[in-house]
Order: C-alpha cells, then structure tokens, then sequence
C-alpha cells in the first residue's frame, strides 16, 4: 500500500480514503448519487456500519495504521438517527478523536465528519470530493515501520 | 541450591519501581528464594552481563523483563536474556507497554535531545554537545549505545511468552503468578497475561454506579469528589472504564482517579481510542438536541476543553504498545 505513495505534491498521488458510512443515511445518499450516475472522485473505500455510533474510534486508528491517508464518518443528521442518538455519540467521539489525532502528528483535516440524509446525493459528491482533494492537498500519509 | 530453577529480572528503560514491587513482596520475597535462584538483577545483586553470556541458552527458568526498548543496548539485553531464558516475562507497563518512558514517541528524538541537552533550563551547555554512538576522542573512539528514533515495547523486539501488567504490578498479583508457578499449576497460552483479570478496573471497583450523564469534565486538583459516586459520573476522567482489572481498583478506593496503568482490558487494542469511545458515550446531550450542525459541534468541544491534554492523560502508559505507536512525522 506504501509502495503507490509518493512525495507530497506530486500530482501522481491519489488518495486512499477509508469512508464510515451508517446503514440507514449516509449509505442511502451515496447509493443515491450511484443511481443517478453522478459522478465523483473513486478515491473513498466506504465501509457500511449500521449506526454511526457503532464507529470504534478503535477503527480510525487502524485504518490509518493500515495505509489510509484520510478517514471520513458520514451520519445521518441531527434528529434523523435511526438508533435516537447513535450520531450525537458519534459527533461527540469525533470531536475528541480529533484533539488525540494531532500529537499523532495527523492533520484533523484528514479525518472528516459529516451530515448526509438518504436524500442528499448531491451533498454526498460534494464531501467527497472536497475531503479528496483535501487529502490530495495534504499529501500522503506516511506510517513508519 | 544449584538444582533450584534460576531466576532473573532485568530493567531496560525503566523507573526501578518494578523491582521495588518485587521487593515489596516482604516476607514472601523467603520464600521465592527457597523456590528459585534469584541469580540476576542489576538493581539487586551484583551478576554481571558477561555472567550471563556464560551461561547455556535456556539456562534460566524465567526472566521478569522490566522497562521498555529506548537504546540499542536495552534491545541487546532484551535479546540476551531470551536467549538464556525458558520463560521470558514483560513484567510492568514499560515492558507490556511502553508506559512513561514511551509517552516520549508523540515526539521526534532530535526534539527530545534538544529539549534535555540544549534548551533545558537548568543545563549549562556551551558547546552545545548532544551525545552520539560514537565520538572521537584523542585515545580512541568512545561509544554508547544508539538511542533509537521511538520507544518499542518488549514484545517489539523479542518474542515474549507472558506478560504482566501494571505500573508497577501489585505485590500480591506478582505473587499470585509466582507461587502458581512454585505450585506448578498450568499457565494460560503463551502470549497471555498474568497476574491480572480480562475485563475493566470497574468490575472490581465498589463505587455506585448509574445512569452516566456528564455536563462537565474537571481536573483531578479542581474536584474533591464524593467517596460513593463513580467518579467518572462526577466528572473525573476516570480511566477505570478502559483498564484492565487486577489492582483492585487502588485509586479509587482513595478517590483518587484511575490513569490506566494496567493497560488496556482484554481484547482491546488501543486504550486512548477506547477512552475516546467511553467518553463520548457520557456527555450528556441533552441539550445538543435540537440545536443547528455547528453548534452542536461547539458544545461537544466546550465540554471536552476543560482537559488540556487528552492524549498524555489516555496514552500515559500505552502509546508504544498503542495501533499507531506514537507520532507519525
Ligand atoms: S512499569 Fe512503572 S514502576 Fe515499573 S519500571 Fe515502568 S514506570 Fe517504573
Ligand atoms: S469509572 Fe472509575 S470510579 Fe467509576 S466505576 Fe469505573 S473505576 Fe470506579
Ligand atoms: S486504579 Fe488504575 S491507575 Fe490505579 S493502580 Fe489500578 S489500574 Fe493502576
């Protein structure tokens, strides 16, 4: 997975983006903007989870352990959690997540969190491809053996 | 006495509280003696390493391993020792896991010897020297060992057949694992842990626990908590809940919080992540409902902005042994 990564700035690197999605929203937007064939950045290996809450931050950590350069949580928004409250839960341990992520010497831009309803496709595309070229800017993600 | 299984313990970057722990076995200390050959330990008798060198490999029954891996002759030891040892033993947070001394790894290690040998305050420097592997000097060439670029633990750099947690493990878990041994009852797997339990410091904590909702979260010097309520449910970031059991949950009986020198319970691999998901399964939301994206976001982070530093306070024993192991670049 190393082995593709190159020097920041070189417009040869492509991203790898590990994407949480819950079940019941953000899965449901994506399929949407799927069915309606728009496109977006190939870059995000999404990950079905069945609530956002279910979201180990455990996870995040290996993720970028295992090559990810970019995690991005997508949770239905804010009244809209199947499970009541799993995303508030899950909003709350980003947040923290984050102040561990920086003496990790990992940019917080490279783990993202967002709203996405079943609905919205549209905004699917257009975090996606932000957190892309975000990531992009930033450059890879360099794990020391 | 030549027949008796030969013991040993060795420390590598660590504090000495782990052979004090050894030592504060008391009178039982009698009867490890009668039962093995404590015949090496740097802190306690004077066997040197060349002693070591002499012996047969697998001449020692078990080698307590204290202290993480920070130079090249700590990791030389460490392989010495397995190689001499039937049973090799991280014993302590440092060997498990890298406890203190591997809170070092959320820095480079030009940072660190800059901030000891050059910017500290109370060193007088003038010509700016910073210790190297190797130096020239008028008789010859000096050497020390290398100073690595992170703090690995124990199993980092050897296979390890037990390990036993704890900064510094309990004197009667120390000998619960050794009179088993004397006993010869069966030990677990290798690879298992000893002198300790599998699920969290809360299990065997006797604080009332309810229903945990936390509006604030204070320092242990801005609170002095009540003596029944857990103290995580009185806003005290008790890392009980992500620690593995077997001290008997000693901090908070004196209401003192727990910082987690058990390491992570069974099963899980990173304490600071676990501490990330317990925590954020607390605050109370309550008034986060209903509220726009933003905000919420906003409140979430005045609630955790009271605690300056999450990182030290969840990893201050682990981040060796941690998934990412300490910082990055
Ligand atoms: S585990 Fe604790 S007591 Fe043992 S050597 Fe390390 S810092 Fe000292
Ligand atoms: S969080 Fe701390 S005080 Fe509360 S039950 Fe667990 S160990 Fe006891
Ligand atoms: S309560 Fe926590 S910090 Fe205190 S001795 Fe037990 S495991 Fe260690």
């Amino acid at each position: 997975m190393t082995a593709d990564k190159t020097v920041r700035g070189d417009t040869a690197f492509e991203p790898k983006i590990i994407g949480f999605l819950c079940n019941w929203c953000s899965y449901a937007g994506a399929d949407k903007a799927g069915t309606a064939q728009s496109p977006y950045p190939p870059n995000v290996n999404v990950i079905r989870v069945m609530c956002s809450g279910r979201i180990d931050p455990q996870f995040v950590m290996k993720a970028f352990e295992q090559g990810a350069d970019g995690v991005i949580i997508l949770a239905c928004h804010p009244g809209d959690c199947h499970y009541k409250e799993g995303n508030y839960r899950a909003a709350q341990r980003y947040r923290l997540l984050l102040q561990l992520l920086e003496p990790f010497g990992i940019e917080r831009e490279r783990c993202r969190f967002d709203f996405v309803s079943a609905g919205e496709g549209d905004k699917f595309v257009q975090v996606i491809t932000e957190m892309v070229e975000t990531v992009r800017a930033l450059g890879p993600l360099i794990i020391p053996a | 006495m030549a027949d008796k299984p030969k013991l040993s313990m060795y420390w590598a970057a660590a504090c000495g509280g782990c052979e004090i722990a050894l030592v504060n076995l008391n009178e039982k200390i009698l009867d490890v003696d009668a039962a093995f050959d404590f015949m090496f330990c740097p802190c306690l008798l004077d066997t040197k390493k060349k002693d070591i060198e002499a012996l047969p490999d697998g001449a020692i029954a078990i080698t307590l391993f204290n202290g993480a891996i920070r130079t090249a002759e700590n990791e030389e030891m460490a392989c010495l020792l397995r190689k001499k040892s039937q049973t090799l033993i991280a014993f302590g947070s440092c060997s498990a896991e890298g406890c203190i001394p591997g809170l070092a790894n959320f820095h480079t290690r030009d940072d660190l010897m800059k901030a000891v040998y050059l910017d500290n305050a109370t060193i007088d420097n003038p010509g700016n020297i910073i210790p190297r592997p190797e130096t020239e000097v008028a008789e010859g060439t000096l050497q020390l060992p290398a100073f690595y670029d992170r703090v690995r633990t124990l199993a980092q750099v050897t296979d390890v057949d037990f390990f036993i947690p704890g900064c510094p493990p309990e004197p009667h878990q120390i000998w619960n694992v050794v009179s088993a041994v004397i006993a010869g009852a069966p030990l677990p797997p290798k690879g298992g842990v000893l002198g300790a339990g599998r699920s969290a410091v809360c299990e065997e904590c006797d604080r009332k626990k309810e229903d945990k909702k936390i509006a604030k979260l204070f320092r242990t010097y801005e609170l002095v908590p009540g003596k029944e309520a857990c103290l995580l449910e009185q806003g005290l970031i008790c890392m009980g809940i992500a620690t593995r059991d077997g001290c008997g949950a000693l901090c908070p009986k004196v209401n003192m919080p727990c910082t987690g020198c058990y390491g992570p319970p069974e099963g899980v691999l990173d304490q600071g992540a676990k501490m990330v998901a317990a925590l954020g399964s607390i605050i109370d939301i309550g008034d986060t409902k209903g509220l726009a994206e933003e905000e919420i976001f906003r409140r979430i982070d005045a609630v955790f902005g009271s605690i300056p530093d999450y990182a030290g306070m969840f990893y201050k024993y682990s981040l060796p042994g941690s998934i990412l192991k300490g910082r990055i670049s």
